[in-house]
């Protein structure tokens, strides 16, 4: 990855936390950590992968203000809209709507639809027979549920290629550890058996995901990326504890993730420069 | 009307450029010409069904318009939750084709039985439900739903012959007249009526487009006039043509109407047999139907 691409990614993902982290805190909301998890994924599939006229579904429709934040990144909403989050009168529910945000094809939120929903765009275009390509970030614990694996089988079989699966690999689910509730090890196993070509990359490094992206363009399979990640990623007091999925910041914790989220940027661009 | 269907689709597929056809892997000795005809465009989604109906949803986002078929039960009832979602939500045209409703599937027992589906898939936003009545509708309710651009379900069932001429497919069709009552039934068991002892004093009515959004006229002018209205559905009245008719009825009453609601309760002895058994066994057919109009009517 050059130094520019690479430093805007490093901006873009500022602008999205900064951007999320103030909008969960005007509206005392939660998911925070959900949101800090799988920020660099989309920051990096948005501005570092998909083409213009690609899509992307947030299967975990619990971090839709990291989508929102992201939306806001490239222009699709303005500063107004970003303001009217968790607000009456809002489009931008906690959740993803209903038809009426362009780049947001589908509401999501429960869990297990995202991956079918992916696998019936990415078999459109294989029909329509375009080179359109369609990315689904997915968490973790929603591959708890049957739907997911039947979307994995159904993107084997047919042979789409066109969809590239990347899972916020954070290990935390609603009410516990993945592996404490329902154990999801060896998960590269398991996908590789179902017909997936899988890497491995660290969901937060963008060097790491673009190494993913290179080799994923290599193959002739249906690609699934683990994406290591933590939840509540910059939030000192709860980083990697149920609790950055549920509650919101107080006053005092929402300016040290801010600061935490700068100092990371700045460790960051400070090694590429 | 499974053979009917599948020749509706093969003529469907000629005039259409965005049809999909995918089956939840049944069709056995029935979709077989479906799927020579459509070629790249049939879909076996396996035994899958939830994933059957997101896919369709996101066929149906890129223009498509995707039929997707199963027994009833697995069709409607298992993805519930897709079709409220990634379906109905989204206004999306996907068509689900439910094979068998009510107690289609006779001997094959109570899991293959569908007498919720009206119900459950009529109160989904921007669905529309079409249950024909006769074998020669599903050509034309296929027609009808290819034209409706929301999501539908099309509820198939065994269609007989039925000795009395019937209007071409629409929400409401006057079978015949008749002074001592009024029937209104939904999809093909409102033959049983037509074939009882006193078919020849009952004005008979069938409904098969759902929701209801209004009456006939004619249909509330006769009730009235009779003060007598018998509904009949192979399918549960707690959520079915007995709860929705009602309702619509309500203000269009002038006086005390009696009603007779033959409804399908599930399996009152628990034991099973052929769709005449479970007709029977809940009034629906038989016996009991006629004794339950003899004593309404009589």
């Amino acid at each position: 990855m050059d130094k520019a691409t690479h430093r805007m990614l490093l901006y873009g993902a500022l602008n999205i936390k900064n951007r999320f982290l103030g909008m969960y805190k005007q509206a005392n909301a939660g998911h925070v950590g959900c949101s800090l998890s799988v920020a660099e994924i989309l920051t990096f599939v948005r501005f570092g992968w998909m083409k213009e006229d690609d899509e992307i579904i947030l299967s975990k429709g619990h971090a839709a203000a990291a989508l929102y934040s992201m939306l806001a990144e490239d222009g699709t909403l303005s500063d107004d809209d970003i303001k009217t989050f968790y607000k009456n009168d809002t489009y931008l529910a906690a959740h993803p709507p209903v038809n009426k945000i362009k780049r947001i094809p589908f509401a999501t939120g429960s869990l297990g639809h995202g991956l079918s929903i992916a696998a019936g765009l990415g078999l459109a275009q294989k029909l329509k027979k375009t080179d359109k390509n369609v990315f689904c970030v997915t968490s973790d614990g929603e591959i708890n549920e049957g739907s997911t694996w039947e979307a994995a089988l159904f993107i084997a079989h047919h042979h789409l290629t066109n969809v590239i699966w990347l899972i916020d690999r954070n290990k935390l689910q609603g009410y516990g550890r993945t592996e404490d509730v329902m154990k999801l090890e060896p998960l590269d196993k398991k996908l590789e058996a179902f017909g997936f070509n899988v890497l491995i990359a660290d969901g937060h490094n963008f060097e790491s995901l673009n190494d993913a992206k290179l080799q994923a363009s290599d193959f002739g399979h249906p690609i699934a990326i683990i994406c290591n990640t933590t939840k509540g990623h910059g939030w000192k007091t709860y980083e990697d504890k149920l609790d950055c999925h549920y509650l919101p910041m107080k006053d005092d914790q929402y300016s040290l993730i801010v600061e935490e989220v700068k100092y990371d940027f700045e460790k960051r661009i400070t090694a590429i420069e | 009307m499974r053979v009917e269907f599948a020749q509706s689709m093969i003529n469907a597929f000629d005039k259409n450029d965005n049809l999909v056809f995918i089956t939840g892997d049944l069709g056995y000795m029935a979709l077989e010409k479906v799927q020579e005809k459509f070629g790249e465009r049939f879909i076996n989604a396996g035994v899958a069904e939830q994933n059957m109906v997101t896919v369709s949803a996101s066929l149906a986002h890129e223009g498509f318009i995707p039929w997707i078929y199963s027994i009833s039960p697995f069709v409607t009832l298992r993805p519930y939750e897709q079709i409220r979602n990634d379906v109905c939500l989204h206004n999306l045209p996907v068509k689900i084709v439910g094979n068998g409703g009510g107690y289609g599937y006779g001997i094959m027992g109570a899991t293959h039985h569908n007498i919720e589906d009206i119900g459950a898939m009529r109160i989904l936003q921007n669905m529309r439900v079409y249950v024909p009545f006769t074998t020669s509708d599903v050509e034309q309710a296929v027609e009808q739903m290819i034209a409706d651009k929301s999501p539908n379900y099309l509820r198939l069932n065994m269609g007989g012959k039925i000795n009395h001429p019937v209007a071409p497919f629409a929400q409401w069709r006057k079978i015949k007249d008749g002074t001592k009552g009024v029937v209104v039934g939904t999809g093909p068991v409102t033959e049983n009526i037509l074939n009882s002892e006193l078919a020849d004093d009952l004005e008979v009515w069938v409904v098969s487009v759902f929701p209801i959004v209004e009456l006939p006229g004619e249909l509330i002018s006769s009730v009235n006039a009779t003060q007598k209205l018998v509904t009949i559905e192979e399918h549960n009245g707690e959520c079915g043509l007995r709860e929705t008719l009602s309702y619509h009825l309500m203000n269009h009453l002038t006086s005390n109407i009696k009603i007779l609601a033959l409804a399908a309760s599930g399996y009152p002895t628990g034991k099973y047999g052929d769709q005449k058994f479970h007709q029977a066994e809940n009034n629906l057919g038989g016996e009991g139907l006629q004794q339950e109009l003899n004593a309404f009517i009589g």
